[in-house]
């Protein structure tokens, strides 16, 4: 049984944490807004390359020529994991749940036969994943000096990412990230980027026969496929961070929430006990007082 | 009176312009080209310089592009840039900061093809240091 001072301690660091987590739910939240604000001012581009690259794609899916990055090297062995997770943990399942998606893709493809690579973005995936492929791992990049994540950070990892695929070093890229749907709800999500695949490309062939390229569709095709890989990226990164900073948010709600909960179960033992030795106390008394 | 149509100038962090206008003067890698109201629906890459804009107002607007490319219907215009800035903004640091970067990328690439198309982007962007104001 915890003494009077124990408990009173025991009380005062919980509170300690609430104010904590209290404080890390609030700058979750505006930066949860700053984020999903960020999110949004992208969509119009990406919205318009995917339109722009689904035409041209679906004009030249018969092409013999197309670039590789559209039709893939026709090979299926070598797969690239690009892991994009947080910078940082206190995010309740956000880190894991992107993590697991990726470790079960990663294992089943090895069970296949086939050699995975991966690319970490992000300190927290890489800490993790280093532990089960470390040989895996063939390049990490972090954005923890980074207080604004822009579309260079974004291309920094898509130069990467190209520079493997020239080099002929891998045939599949798969994306992993947080898709962003509700504060309370972010879904881990992979998302093959090459060979690109476009959601609807049936809908933009009609329209691509009318246009004139300049300079010419190939050369245009060629210059748009590397940017839009960069698109996607900086695409899954900022849903990323938004997912991180609503995970976090609700992480903390939850943690604020225990820690009233559990000030209140400190708080009524706390009572009893000081109840109780009172009476402890009065009875002492009176039983002395008696015997006399 | 020249007709109006709508042009969109975007960059992958956000959409920098939506409105009415007349007339743009878009810096296309064949060449400078005007578009105006019910042009053929065209598609053409950019290379970095100055985008004129004439609103429907009167006003005329310009903005620095660094690549990209422009969709072009007979209806609209959409500008997808690499990046951009209003001209206002764009300073002769930021686009020296742009130079010394690439300088340092074309140093250390190996394709030739991959070379030949920086040093395209530099001369773009020496050729447009000399049209900013100081």
């Amino acid at each position: 049984m915890p003494s009077l001072k124990d408990l009173k301690n025991r009380i005062a660091s919980v509170k300690a944490t609430q104010k904590i987590t209290k404080a890390m739910k609030m700058v979750a939240a505006a930066k949860l807004r700053r984020a999903q604000e960020a999110a949004e001012a992208a969509r119009p581009y990406a919205e318009r390359m995917n339109r722009v690259l689904a035409s041209l794609s679906a004009a030249n899916a018969e092409n013999a020529e197309a670039p590789l990055l559209l039709k893939g090297t026709g090979k299926n062995q070598v797969h690239l994991l690009i892991v994009a997770t947080g910078e940082r943990g206190l995010a309740g399942g956000f880190n894991s749940s992107i993590i697991r998606m990726a470790r079960d893709h990663a294992l089943k493809l090895i069970s296949e036969g086939k050699t995975v690579k991966i690319l970490t973005v992000g300190r927290k995936g890489n800490d993790i994943l280093r532990r089960t492929f470390r040989e895996n791992i063939v390049d990490y990049v972090t954005f923890r000096e980074v207080k604004q994540l822009g579309f260079v950070n974004a291309n920094e990892v898509a130069q990467k990412v190209l520079a493997l695929f020239n080099a002929g070093e891998f045939d599949v890229a798969t994306l992993f990230y947080a898709r962003f749907q509700s504060v309370i709800s972010q879904v881990a999500t992979a998302q093959q980027i090459i060979p690109a695949k476009f959601e609807d490309a049936a809908a933009g062939s009609s329209a691509s026969a009318l246009y004139e390229y300049e300079p010419g569709e190939q050369e245009i095709l060629e210059d748009l496929l590397p940017r839009n890989i960069a698109v996607q990226i900086f695409r899954a990164l900022l849903e990323n961070n938004a997912s991180f900073y609503g995970a976090q948010m609700s992480a903390m709600d939850n943690a604020t929430r225990n820690a009233g909960e559990m000030i209140n179960k400190l708080t009524l033992s706390y009572n009893r006990q000081r109840q109780a030795q009172i009476t402890k106390e009065l009875i002492e008394i009176i039983s002395g007082a008696e015997a006399l | 009176m020249a007709n109006a149509f709508d042009f969109e100038l975007v960059s992958p962090e956000r959409l920098l312009l939506s409105e009415k206008v007349t007339e743009v003067v878009i810096p296309a890698t064949l060449g400078e080209m005007t578009v105006l109201a019910n042009h053929a629906p065209t598609m053409t890459t950019i290379k970095s310089g100055l985008v004129t804009v004439r609103l429907a107002s009167g006003q005329v607007a310009k903005y620095v592009v660094f690549g990209g490319f422009a969709d072009i219907l007979p209806t609209g215009c959409t500008l997808l840039a690499e990046s951009a800035v209003p001209e206002s903004e764009a300073s002769r640091d930021l686009l020296d900061k742009k130079i010394k970067d690439l300088r340092s990328e074309i140093d250390n690439t190996l394709s030739d093809d991959h070379r030949t198309k920086l040093e395209h982007m530099l001369a773009d962007l020496t050729h447009l240091g000399g049209t900013l104001p100081a």
